[in-house]
């Protein structure tokens, strides 16, 4: 267990500097020059010469690229080249608005996907999962930002149930006031995809041999989908979850964006359009980290979920 | 053994026939592969300019109703204004431009204005500008589908390439791509996209690429390759250390042409799937990039810039726009996913 842990840390470190590299590479050779970014459509060659020497772009290649992973391990990025706000900070503001959205999506969504793919496993082959098939076919060829667009003007436009949009300061009042109408929306639309797969999931299961097994001897169809049947396809259906996990930490940037939430998303797409060139790497570097580590922690789950796991 | 015992010999169907054949039978695949090839047609025929060429035209009025909805009285037709009555009092002894008046006539008469009719209803209704929906709608069809075609394809070269190398030599070779690969997962997908989005707004390359499709095209060509590449990895390692492989080997042919004409033809099924499963999916992202404001410029039009416009119109009553969009799209989207299955079905030698 220990070896394992210490050795899939270790396999860590290339894929983290590759992940390093590509960034700081891809923006120092294929983006804008930083000065001219920075300093402006008027700014005189001495002003620009002066930034260069700021940001250290005079310096070689590689004490820049040792720089940039110097500012990665000491957690010191400076700050936005727009609104001079420290990285950090906006870290610390900006994830807890991503977190009240991303968190009860998640639960939400996996909870009905479960309790929906169950059903429609249950009466396979019939009619009415025929059609359930068909209706989630069609509902996933429309475009999520349809389902968001309808969805703002009915619930919050014109039934007025919830505010169209916006955001406080506190996280109570965003939980119950502001989240709402975007919780649902996010929901409703993973609910087709979701239920699909975890459908075939459990079909999966249902044709092994220990269900034929549980059959013969005499075990009761319901008994059979609940305690065997759904416990073996928990398996997939963490997988699934876990590939999800890193995502709540990104955010859901369409959501955010359409409903002004200030979160890590929407953050990133400011910056894009900025050009604000250190929020987006910092964004990218730590997010990347942040995935390979949940990537881990859920491996290391699994022995707990499927003893038959053995970690080597 | 001669050419004519040759000939007597019973034939045996080719890969692609048999595959053909059991498409055919397949009848919801059929009416789907009908339909994606009429979008085809339609896209074909929007890029040669013989439907909605004259789409940016203001043919109608702003926000025109379709014509089975019928015009809509808003309200500003009937608020009259007032003519005032009485003899106009003569300013000009006042009116320092009074002098100048008659030569601004002139001026502005030697420039010819067209009043066009513009239609109060249009078949499926008009944009803010009064644009005529169905030909944005058309319009729109030809650059989304192009956007994922071309994508798609783009996707599929480098994950098909990178997986042949990595899964036909192993080693060395396959343990650099691995690294690769697993660079590119490890980047949250939309990050990548982000990343990329932001280098070639400002970047060096921006002036190359163009503002056209362009960008959208490299952005997710280069994040969505991933996937294929490790499908297409696995195949070739299943299939390297097989018999015809070797006999291939035996009778010198390069590992080029082992790679490329013996073993490719073998897992075309899977590329061929995984490349229409792209088209889907890169054209429902280009529908959340254009939101974004990161997919294709505004000087043009597809389906994602259509549902982004409704979003204000939706307000103000103005349905028809986002319904065509979706429409358009959720068709296109549902038949080409059906052709997916039903291709899948055809190919996939473990069905037989």
């Amino acid at each position: 267990m220990i070896s394992y842990l210490i050795r899939r840390v270790l396999q860590m470190i290339p894929t983290l500097l590759g992940v390093i590299l590509l960034v700081f590479f891809l923006f120092k050779y294929f983006g804008g020059d930083p000065s001219e970014l920075l300093a402006g459509m008027s700014a005189t060659p001495q002003q620009i010469a002066s930034i260069r020497g700021q940001l250290g772009l005079d310096r070689p290649v590689t004490e820049q690229l040792w720089i940039f992973i110097r500012q990665i391990a000491t957690f010191d990025w400076g700050s936005s080249w727009a609104t001079k706000e420290s990285i950090s900070n906006l870290f610390e503001t900006r994830l807890p608005a991503t977190l009240t959205i991303m968190v009860p999506i998640l639960i939400l969504e996996v909870a009905l996907a479960i309790v929906a793919g169950v059903a429609v496993a249950y009466v396979r082959g019939s009619l009415t999962d025929r059609l359930v098939m068909v209706i989630t076919t069609v509902a996933l060829s429309i475009s999520f930002l349809v389902y968001v667009v309808v969805g703002q003007y009915i619930f919050g436009f014109w039934l007025g149930w919830f505010p169209v949009q916006g955001w406080s300061s506190s996280l109570w009042t965003n939980l119950v006031v502001y989240a709402p109408l975007p919780v649902f929306l996010a929901v409703l639309v993973s609910l087709a995809p979701h239920t699909r797969l975890y459908r075939s999931f459990i079909l999966d299961e249902i044709n092994q041999d220990y269900v034929r097994t549980a059959r013969a001897k005499g075990v009761g169809e319901n008994t059979i989908l609940f305690k065997h049947v759904l416990r073996n396809a928990m398996i997939p259906i963490l997988t699934n979850v876990a590939t999800q996990l890193p995502g709540i930490f990104v955010g859901s940037f369409l959501i955010e964006v359409f409903f002004s939430i200030p979160g890590v998303g929407r953050e990133i797409l400011l910056a894009v359009n900025r050009s604000d060139y250190p929020v987006i790497q910092a964004f990218t570097v730590y997010l990347a980290s942040l995935t390979m580590v949940i990537n881990l922690v859920t491996d290391i789950l699994y022995k707990f979920v499927d003893p038959r796991v053995v970690l080597k | 053994m001669n050419a004519a015992v040759l000939e007597e010999l019973p034939r045996s169907p080719g890969v692609w026939a048999q595959a053909w054949k059991r498409l055919r039978a397949d009848r919801v695949g059929m009416v789907s592969l009908t339909i994606t090839f009429l979008f085809i047609v339609l896209v074909v025929m929007a890029q040669l300019g013989l439907v909605a060429a004259d789409w940016q035209r203001e043919v109608g009025t702003p926000h025109a109703p379709p014509h089975f909805v019928g015009k809509i009285a808003d309200g500003s037709e009937t608020a009259v204004v007032e003519v005032p009555s009485g003899p106009n009092a003569d300013l000009s002894a006042i009116d320092p431009l009074a002098p100048r008046y008659k030569e601004w006539d002139e001026r502005a008469a030697q420039f010819k204005t067209a009043d066009s009719a513009k239609s109060e209803t249009l078949p499926l209704g008009g944009d803010r500008l009064g644009r005529d929906v169905l030909a944005k709608a058309i319009k729109g069809a030809q650059v989304s589908i192009a956007v994922g075609l071309i994508a798609a394809l783009f996707a599929t070269v480098i994950g098909t390439v990178l997986g042949a190398i990595g899964g036909y030599f192993g080693g060395k070779v396959s343990d650099f791509l691995e690294w690769i690969y697993n660079v590119f997962t490890a980047i949250p997908y939309i990050l990548l996209i982000f990343s990329l989005a932001a280098v070639l707004k400002s970047g060096p390359l921006a002036g190359a690429v163009g503002n056209g499709i362009w960008t959208v095209v490299i952005i997710l060509s280069l994040v969505g390759w991933t996937g294929i590449y490790r499908l297409v990895r696995a195949e070739y390692m299943k299939h390297r250390s097989r018999e015809y492989v070797r006999a291939a080997e035996a009778i010198g042919a390069s590992h080029i042409s082992r790679m490329f004409t013996h073993i490719l033809p073998n897992i075309s099924h899977v590329v061929l799937v995984q490349l229409s499963l792209h088209v889907v999916s890169f054209i429902k992202t280009e529908v959340i990039l254009s939101f974004l404001g990161l997919g294709v410029p505004v000087d043009m039009v597809s389906w994602g810039t259509m549902i982004s416009e409704a979003q204000n119109e939706l307000v103000l009553g103005k349905w028809w726009q986002l319904a065509t969009a979706t429409a358009f799209m959720a068709t296109f989207v549902t038949a080409f996913a059906m052709v997916t299955d039903a291709l899948r079905d055809a190919l996939d030698p473990k069905l037989r």
